[in-house]
């Protein structure tokens, strides 16, 4: 697999502060309708019939093959399928490489369907969104896995779409004991045209939302991870070398002017609308901490806050 | 009031109507109440409405305390913990975590 355009030392800093990256309609056509035809037809709602088992059917019958952890993420799909078409668009080897350098694994995928209201009512289950959560289980590396989500059809408001929580993926949590959160402030609901592409580190919270419309919502998953050191591997270009030391830093809390926007330090500082008052500084170490690691750079600091913390003179 | 009187009395009084708990659950910016409202939940004991996860993008209420002079009972606030040594950096649910009630008669 060749790399395509790097992402930016800004754009990587973004995901390394809010825990995503968005692509809006980046999938050409034919891809999203050679996977809907992949993918396969679910069938019409029917009395008695519970959804567990349209899904069941629907998903063993489709053409997407199962796929072995650990596999080469090169060699997972079939060449020329609509999957193995999408990994390979410029745009998204070169997202891939930034974030997880060459040759990365597969974990798994899945095929996520959200059914209308009326499937739910004739099979007798209930039409509710899906509890927030983090993936997998209680995680405490500092590496991280990336997950792509495709929509490979646009998704409405009413056809509910996943909702995030930009900034939570450096919480260390465990699944679904966050669920007692219904809402909370700046969730993201993915509404979006056909072919548009999500980009998650696997810490962020995240649920499918309701799907209030008439039809069948499809999203489709990607787990992978880096075979080797994920470091550095987007473009460096202009970023000054690693163990250059912070250097004076800027102006903190009595400034005049604004931050300058789209740099890395205003990015890592950058608060969510969620954030606790005290919390959000912890967050930002967190943040600073994970920039370090990707930039392999043990001295890298903005606005004090480990500068502050690994001053211990003698 | 004899006994007579006060025993009719109650055979006469109306049977208490059943009472159902709607939970508000706030998250705060910090642990007073009156810090501003970063998450929330509603869960309905009454079933006349069903909450979920993604149904509203603002907070019902802005802070606790607008909670409280609604009529909102306040009857669980997370601790204040000392902070883990070796742990100080490590972030995991939200700290600031209130459960209020009301109490809703229902028809039996």
């Amino acid at each position: 697999m060749t790399s395509g355009p790097l992402l930016s030392s800004v754009q990587m800093a973004s995901f390394v502060a809010r825990g995503f990256l968005r692509f809006d309609g980046v999938v050409p056509d034919d891809i999203n309708r050679q996977f809907m035809a992949e993918a396969g037809e679910i069938p019409e709602a029917q009395d008695g019939v519970r959804i567990r088992k349209l899904y069941g059917e629907a998903l063993a019958a489709n053409a997407i093959p199962e796929v072995a952890a650990g596999t080469p993420l090169a060699d997972a799909y079939p060449h020329g399928s609509a999957l193995a078409r999408l990994l390979d668009l410029p745009l998204v080897r070169g997202a891939v490489e930034s974030l997880l350098g060459d040759r990365p694994v597969f974990d798994h995928h899945f095929l996520h369907v959200t059914f209308p209201p009326a499937y739910h009512a004739a099979g007798g289950g209930e039409n509710v969104s899906q509890h927030t959560h983090q993936d997998s289980t209680i995680d405490p590396r500092t590496a991280f896995d990336l997950q792509i989500m495709y929509y490979p059809h646009a998704v409405t408001r009413p056809m509910g779409g996943t909702r995030f929580v930009p900034g939570t993926h450096l919480r260390k949590v465990s699944e679904v004991a966050l669920g007692r959160y219904q809402n909370i402030r700046g969730q993201q609901h993915m509404v979006c045209e056909a072919g548009t592409l999500l980009f998650l580190h696997h810490g962020i919270w995240h649920g499918g939302g309701v799907n209030l419309s008439d039809r069948t919502r499809f999203m489709f998953k990607i787990r992978m991870h880096a075979s080797g050191p994920q470091t550095r591997r987007w473009d460096l270009s202009d970023l000054p070398p690693p163990n250059s030391g912070p250097g004076p830093q800027r102006p903190i809390f009595y400034r005049k002017t604004a931050p300058e926007p789209n740099t890395v330090a205003t990015v890592l500082t950058t608060p969510e609308p969620w954030f606790e008052q005290d919390t959000s500084r912890l967050e930002y170490v967190n943040r600073i901490r994970l920039w370090r690691y990707l930039a392999e750079d043990p001295t890298f600091d903005v606005d004090y806050w480990m500068t502050r913390l690994e001053t211990n003179p003698v | 009031m004899s006994k007579r009187t006060t025993r009719g009395a109650a055979m006469n009084r109306p049977a208490p109507r059943p009472l159902r708990q709607k939970v508000l659950v706030l998250y705060l910016a910090n642990s007073a109440l009156d810090s501003p409202t970063v998450a929330w939940a509603v869960y309905d004991g009454t079933g006349e409405t069903l909450h979920m996860a993604g149904d509203a993008d603002e907070p019902p209420y802005a802070t606790g305390l607008a909670a409280l002079r609604d009529g909102w009972r306040l009857f669980q606030a997370s601790q204040l913990l000392p902070h883990t040594r070796g742990e100080e950096f490590d972030l995991a649910y939200l700290k600031y975590e209130f459960f209020f009630e009301q109490l809703v008669e229902i028809d039996p």
